[in-house]
């Protein structure tokens, strides 16, 4: 450790990481188990925004083809998060269910496990109306079938977040919250973070800002038209037990459904509300929240009769393709995992260990390559910026 | 035809706020949660007769002829709605008839009144236990009073309350009172303020002697209470002076002060300041009540406790200003017009540092130091479970809140906001103000899902004048 002024605050790390989500979190954490020192400055305070906000799915169905080799690795953690993590994170296994309402929907799922097949992956299979029915006796006659995968579940986010983070402290992890990032500059061969609490220095610097990543790659010489936005979530009043053994999504009509087992239920379907990422605000849109909520009635004709307790929105980072960014910078000693565009939660303690790879020099066991930051390079920005 | 103005609540406040501007031509929409206009304190004013006028008083009544006026203009009420959102374009988000709608106007007047505070004690939560408040409720709506029942706390409506029963003929079993002794001496320097309604004083006294006179049990200098009973209250544990005695009762009701119910200023993102005099959140508010968000106006106790009158004054005070805003009447016009307004406010106002001084609820009746006192009624979170989870180290609401659910459930914080936060305060050696409050979120009334599944967006046809 080195004082670069004298504020006792400012110290020296291996690596810094910017953002103290669930990602910088993961990231620090598989760090410091390699005995590299980090510390983790965050701008409010851990599992502030979308790490702690969100709704909490542990899934590998229905996922981008090339993003399944990552649910599968982040998977094999979650199955024992507790000797990870030191908490179980609220996990709950069951399994996810994404249900088809027409028979256009049913061919969709057969051609996706197919797909999935020929790629080696077979944890995704098609149940019939009968097998959906036994699982889900609520569920609406109109539903035919759905795809399926046994072994997904959901978590809570703001406790699993705050695991990852006293876990990583107790190992020696120096987090700083309340901390945001003014300035960074490189001199000789480190990095110099500054902040108002002082001068953080370190050879390696991991950009884990979530939707504030856009703008700090930027700083760092890294174009991504990353856009804010806020994804919003409903949750209910308790209700009797009807779905608490699995979560439901729709293959046509986005929705994220999941009755936790003290009967509320948490709704989502990807519809976004207003995010001000510089006054950290978000503006809910009720019109476009009564469209996922509309879903759900139609999936579970009992919720017609349920009640809204809350709405809220966490501040997301979204890239054109929707896909992470996980990758290492065009500077020297820059990582980058941002951009999850609103699914990377369950990636989180997997992506944490190739991150760590990243800023240690070490070869990932997976391929990155479709997470690459230059593949933003050849995008017009200003048509992406819309 | 488009809406000017909508108010949101038909007690003092909007009642005097929806007269005002229509006066001068506006088109209101006045939206109320209640089946028939008068807020809280002239709730069901509509129907009460010389019973009423005898039991509840001449207060009371004087808002007989303020719904009556709000009744006789050309304002769209609407009775039994249930406004949930209000957000910084001014949309308003509200059900009635099973049917949820968005409306937007230029101009919102919030006129949500008061909401009394909690009084988290051991055994709060038992049946039997209410708030004066909705004791009070009861006497106006349905005219039920419970015989024998205890009267706890401090403040001038739990003294209202008792002396409205004992007119009504109701005996109390006892009036204990928590006012701190040391409050007195520090009042003293207010009484001159206070001076312009003294009237206001001598009605306490009076309520005092007759009360006494009546021969009902008064315990002072009381430092803390305990429900007693497992199942259901079956009476108070006081302890007045250093001993403890029982007092047997199926009925105990609890008051400790009003304050501005801010859920939905919370809600709709206003900003608010911490009111150290009297512990509570108010929306920031400028001499016309305007807001930190352009052409929204906050009214009555919602903006801070002034009381009937002063709420009365002050939503003819927004009213005015949001007609200016409008251009529906010229500032010189708008001056004057609120001059009496004006004078009335300064006076109610001039008797409150007296009376929250004198009133300031005790430390220990605010933060419990019972481990098993339920702090969060919803969740069923005690003081022992709240504590723990500010020791991990989540030390603000927020993070509070999402770790261990506190204020998660129907009341949405009402109950505990204010004693999760001085007790987060008290135990991270914080000023209350720094600590802040839950980040509110619509709807800030639970809200049938069928209903924003099937929501409205109000077409201008569809409000008639």
């Amino acid at each position: 450790m080195k004082i670069l002024n004298s504020d006792p605050a400012s110290k020296t790390a291996d690596v810094i990481v910017i953002g103290g989500g669930i990602h910088g979190c993961s990231a620090a954490l598989h760090l410091i188990k390699r005995g590299v020192s980090v510390t983790v400055l965050e701008k409010d305070y851990v599992g502030c925004h979308a790490s702690g906000v969100n709704a909490g799915g542990v899934r590998r169905l229905g996922r981008e083809y090339v993003e399944v080799p990552l649910a599968q690795a982040s998977y094999e953690y979650w199955r024992d998060i507790k000797s990870l993590v030191d908490d179980d994170c609220g996990y709950r296994v069951s399994r996810y269910l994404k249900v088809a309402r027409s028979d256009e929907d049913m061919a969709k799922a057969r051609q996706r496990v197919n797909d999935l097949n020929a790629r080696g992956f077979t944890h995704e299979d098609v149940v019939d109306q009968e097998t959906l029915r036994a699982y889900l006796p609520a569920i609406a006659p109109h539903c035919v079938g759905a795809l399926h995968v046994d072994g997904d579940g959901s978590a809570l986010p703001f406790q699993t977040t705050q695991a990852f983070k006293r876990r990583g402290e107790k190992l020696g992890v120096n987090f700083r919250e309340e901390t945001p990032v003014i300035d960074i500059k490189r001199h000789a061969s480190n990095w110099h973070v500054e902040t108002h609490k002082g001068t953080f220095e370190a050879l390696t610097v991991i950009n884990a800002a979530g939707a504030w990543g856009g703008v700090l790659a930027a700083k760092l010489g890294d174009d991504v038209p990353l856009q804010a936005h806020a994804p919003m979530l409903a949750i209910t009043a308790r209700m009797p037990a009807f779905a608490t053994n699995a979560v439901i999504g729709a293959l046509s009509g986005a929705l994220s459904f999941k009755q936790f087992e003290n009967g509320t239920v948490l709704i989502g379907g990807g519809v976004r509300g207003r995010a001000l990422p510089d006054s950290n605000r978000t503006v809910l849109d009720m019109k476009g929240m009564s469209q996922f909520l509309s879903t759900a009635c139609d999936v579970f004709p009992i919720m017609k009769r349920a009640n809204i307790m809350r709405t809220w929105a966490g501040i997301e980072g979204y890239t054109p393709d929707n896909l992470p960014v996980i990758s290492s910078g065009r500077a020297e000693g820059i990582v980058h995992a941002f951009g999850f565009s609103a699914h990377g939660f369950q990636l989180a303690p997997g992506v944490g260990e190739f991150v760590a790879d990243l800023a240690t020099g070490v070869a990932p066991r997976l391929s990155l390559d479709a997470f690459n930051v230059s593949r933003f390079q050849q995008i017009d920005r200003a048509s992406s910026y819309i | 035809m488009s809406i000017d103005i909508i108010i949101i609540g038909a007690g003092p406040a909007g009642m005097s706020a929806a007269i005002t501007a229509t006066e001068s031509g506006a088109k209101v929409l006045l939206l109320d949660d209640q089946p028939t206009p008068g807020g809280q304190i002239y709730r069901a004013i509509e129907a009460a007769g010389d019973k009423q006028a005898t039991i509840l008083g001449p207060e009371y009544m004087a808002g007989k002829p303020l719904a009556q006026n709000m009744r006789s203009t050309n304002i769209e009420y609407v009775a039994d709605a249930s406004v949930w959102q209000v957000t910084d374009e001014r949309e308003v988000g509200y059900s009635s008839n099973g049917q949820a709608r968005l409306v937007t106007a230029p101009a919102i007047i919030l006129a949500t009144g008061a909401m009394e505070r909690p009084f988290p004690i051991k055994g709060w939560t038992l049946p039997g236990v209410m708030m004066a408040g909705a004791a009070q409720t009861m006497l106006k709506t349905s005219g039920l009073a419970a015989e024998g029942a205890i009267f706890a706390g401090c403040g001038p409506l739990l003294y209202l309350v008792a002396h409205q029963y004992l007119q009504a003929g109701v005996k109390i079993a006892a009036i204990v009172d928590t006012t701190a002794k040391a409050n007195r001496l520090k009042a003293l320097p207010h009484i001159p303020g206070a001076l312009r309604r003294w009237d206001l004083l001598s009605k306490g006294q009076k309520w005092q002697s007759e009360i006494r006179k009546s021969g009902t049990r008064i315990i002072n200098n009381v430092r803390a209470l305990k429900v007693l009973g497992d199942t259901k209250a079956e009476g108070l544990s006081v302890n007045a002076g250093g001993t403890w005695q029982n007092i047997p009762s199926d009925h105990i009701f609890l008051h400790q002060g009003v304050v501005p119910n801010v859920n939905l200023s919370f809600a709709a993102s206003l900003d608010h300041d911490w009111d150290e005099q009297q512990l509570c959140w108010r929306p920031k508010t400028d001499q016309w009540c305007g807001t930190s968000i352009d052409g929204v106006y906050v009214a009555g106790d919602g903006g801070g406790i002034g009381g009937g009158l002063a709420a009365r004054a002050s939503g003819e005070i927004a009213a005015l200003g949001s007609l200016a805003k409008l251009g529906l009447i010229d500032t010189a016009a708008r001056d004057s017009k609120a001059k009496t307004a004006r004078t009335t406010l300064r006076r109610e106002l001039s008797i409150r540092p007296f009376l929250d001084t004198w009133f300031r609820p005790s430390d220990d009746f605010r933060v419990p130091t019972d481990d098993d006192a339920i702090i969060c009624r919803c969740e069923e979170l005690s003081l022992k479970d709240i504590r723990d989870t500010i020791e991990i180290g989540l030390v603000g609401p927020n993070q509070l809140k999402s770790f261990c659910r506190a204020g998660m459930g129907p009341c949405q914080g009402r109950f505990c906001g204010l004693t999760v936060q001085e007790l987060i305060a008290k135990q991270t050696n914080r000023p209350a103000a720094d600590v802040g409050y839950y980040r509110l979120r619509p709807p800030i009334k639970p809200l049938r899902l069928e209903e924003l599944a099937n929501l409205q967006i109000e077409e201008d046809e569809n409000i008639k004048f």
